[in-house]
């Protein structure tokens, strides 16, 4: 049992960012958008959450920062696609190029700063308890508030009045529009959403994952996030389970050494990218279930006729 | 207040304006962002955008850097013209490596003249394999060729790595990840002596000439075209969006596999864990820059070449950060992308005409 611990405790930190930023991008897809630059805003959230944090000392200041910049960056997609009704695809391409650049700029003054790791919680008693103690009550924040928030949104979606106006709007835009619901505004807000928890899920990673700041250090999570929204056929409770099995397998290479496997360490690496293709691949051939939850709209401009 | 209208047409004027427009907005960006860092901007874009090029040496590394990235393009442009989004071009250049690469080292000391077409042929192969997959995953299973394209990348980065850190590793070096050096038989050609300008760049003139050749009299250039502009209608006409992603795929596969091949067997002469400075995404912009037309990549790709050069030039000289070039690069594709708007939309200001003029 000596591994169990570590092994679920090290899954627990890597599944959170994967659901922090699928879970926004769930939103932002339901609305009818396809916002590809996921990577991008999760990588300025990392920077602007390590910079302020490192500047000033407080990590809430950061976790701040990152949400707000993970919001401009969605607001920049959401101004070209939405207003200006520019191409989804390519923006979000353009998005997640411009947040590489961008991020690795700003974090080159910061690259070898130290900071202090978010603080795990800390129960008196229920901390201590052997085995459990640590997994479910020693958690920092953000790991909880990953958990409620992909809990909220379900809610959201299936039992709350804006979540069916949010799914009419993803799957028939004119419909809601001849309603007399703003599509545009409501998708302005479902992208920011998405921005706002992809920057949070780069916090995570910068303050709590790997408490420092290194170029492109999202490595491919972000479209890994995207390809979870697919996996979950747009379902809130199989991203949960989603995210934690890639979490899971994107840890194994860390404990498969211990364990006396001895594989090249680069095919452990390739495991969540081709857990990814593979996934993708079972999910998408049942078409019908495709068609049955994905947003009849997604990735469609929306014009008002006038 | 301002609106859009629809134009009845697309603007030609606006075609051709917009990457200018785009890239004077950038440059005011750019100067901006550079006085943010304390930079005097005018010398800043100077460093970056004159200077590299203002001697003839300067000149022939933008051909070096511009090769790569142009051949990639013009595989891409297809694709996206029929709304294929191969965006893994970076592992099929990787793969091109690794599959004409190999060769090389396979045959070490071999002096045969046979060796460089081989290599060619090999490169061509890796890279249409790696950009096959996706094309047989959307078509057989319908997954989505942006996300599998891109994980694939992440797994031929990783195998390059897994080669020169391993099995392929140079067993006369002094233990860095990096393979023998290839065989003078196994370089390209010198074109221009007193330059690292290599056949590659001959054969990237050769591609932008094919390619408008293809997209301009073929069958299946037309089709891209209509699939591309109007999918229901082309599905009328029973054009199989199918085969088009395969075309696609292996098309853009191949020239990306067989840029990565150049890159290593030109300016690199080895393979090593690194081999581009990320010419596969950079080449999404060079396609849309250059108005998904061969022509128009030949352009896209100097400018952005120029990205390049000024980016490293502005590293030595300004000590600014490598990233810049990647900043410039994203900017620039947020301008273009909001540009195009002008193509398809007026701006007008006011309010709505009256009912009967409106559009």
């Amino acid at each position: 049992m000596d591994w169990l611990i570590p092994l679920i405790l090290t899954v627990i930190t890597a599944s959170t960012p994967l659901l922090l930023a699928s879970t926004g991008e769930l939103i932002t897809e339901k609305s009818g958008v396809l916002n590809l630059g996921v990577e991008g805003m999760m990588l300025v959230g990392a920077i602007s959450g390590f910079a302020v944090t490192a500047s000033s000392g407080s990590a809430i200041l950061g976790i701040l920062a990152a949400i707000i910049a993970g919001m401009l960056m969605s607001l920049i997609f959401a101004f070209l696609t939405l207003t200006l009704m520019a191409n989804q695809v390519a923006t979000g391409l353009a998005l997640t190029i411009f947040g590489v650049g961008f991020s690795a700029l700003v974090g080159s003054g910061f690259v070898g700063f130290a900071i202090e790791p978010l603080p795990g919680l800390h129960i008196p008693v229920l901390t201590d308890i052997p085995l459990v103690g640590e997994i479910l009550f020693g958690q920092d924040f953000l790991v909880y508030l990953s958990i409620v928030m992909v809990m909220a949104v379900g809610f959201f979606l299936s039992r709350t009045r804006g979540g069916l106006i949010l799914k009419a709007v993803g799957d028939s835009h004119h419909s809601a529009h001849a309603i007399g619901y703003s599509v545009i505004k409501i998708r302005y807000m479902a992208t920011m959403f998405g921005g706002a928890m992809a920057g949070l899920a780069g916090a995570y990673l910068s303050l709590s994952y790997t408490p420092m700041w290194a170029e492109n250090m999202t490595a491919g999570r972000g479209w890994i996030a995207l390809a979870l929204v697919v996996f979950a056929t747009w379902r809130p409770g199989r991203l949960l389970a989603g995210a934690y099995m890639f979490g899971l397998i994107s840890v194994l290479q860390l404990h498969a050494q211990s364990a006396g496997v001895h594989v090249p360490s680069q095919f452990m690496s390739m495991l969540p990218y081709l857990a990814t293709v593979i996934v993708l691949v079972i999910i998408s051939s049942d078409r019908a279930k495709i068609r049955l939850n994905a947003p009849a709209c997604i990735g469609q401009a929306f014009r008002p006729a006038q | 207040m301002v609106r859009l209208e629809p134009r009845r047409q697309h603007s030609q004027a606006m075609v051709y304006l917009s990457p200018v427009l785009a890239i004077l907005m950038t440059l005011i960006v750019g100067g901006i962002i550079f006085s943010f860092m304390g930079k005097n901007p005018f010398d800043a874009l100077y460093t970056f955008f004159i200077l590299p090029i203002n001697n003839s040496y300067g000149i022939s590394e933008l051909f070096v850097k511009a090769t790569p990235l142009v051949i990639i393009a013009i595989g891409l442009s297809m694709g996206f013209r029929a709304n294929v989004w191969n965006i893994g071009a970076e592992g099929q250049l990787t793969m091109g490596a690794i599959f004409g690469g190999g060769l090389a080292l396979y045959f070490y000391d071999s002096e045969s003249m046979f060796l460089l077409p081989a290599m060619f042929v090999l490169g061509a192969i890796g890279g249409a394999f790696w950009g096959g997959i996706p094309a047989l995953l959307r078509t057989r299973f319908n997954a989505n060729e942006i996300l599998t394209s891109l994980m694939l990348t992440y797994v031929a980065t990783l195998f390059l790595s897994f080669l020169v850190h391993g099995p392929w590793r140079n067993p006369e070096g002094f233990n860095f990840p990096e393979s023998r050096p290839f065989p003078d038989a196994g370089l390209l050609p010198v074109i221009y002596d007193g330059t690292r300008v290599h056949l590659g760049t001959a054969f990237a003139v050769l591609v932008v000439i094919a390619g408008w050749i293809l997209l301009s009299k073929s069958v299946i250039g037309f089709q891209l075209r209509v699939v591309g502009k109007a999918p229901q209608a082309a599905r009328h006409v029973g054009f199989r969006q199918k085969r088009m992603v395969w075309f696609t795929l292996l098309l853009g596969g191949a020239l990306s596999g067989l840029a990565g091949l150049f890159e290593v067997a030109g300016p690199i002469g080895q393979l090593q864990p690194a081999i581009s400075p990320g010419y596969g995404f950079t080449a999404i912009i060079v396609a849309f820059l250059g108005r998904l037309h061969p022509l128009g990549i030949l352009f896209g790709g100097l400018i952005m070449a120029l990205t390049y050069l000024g980016g490293e030039l502005a590293q030595i000289t300004l000590g600014l950060p490598n990233a810049v070039t990647g900043l410039f690069q994203g900017i620039l594709l947020f301008f273009l992308l909001a540009c195009d708007v002008l193509t398809k939309y007026r701006v007008r200001f006011g309010t709505p005409a009256a009912k009967g003029e409106a559009a």
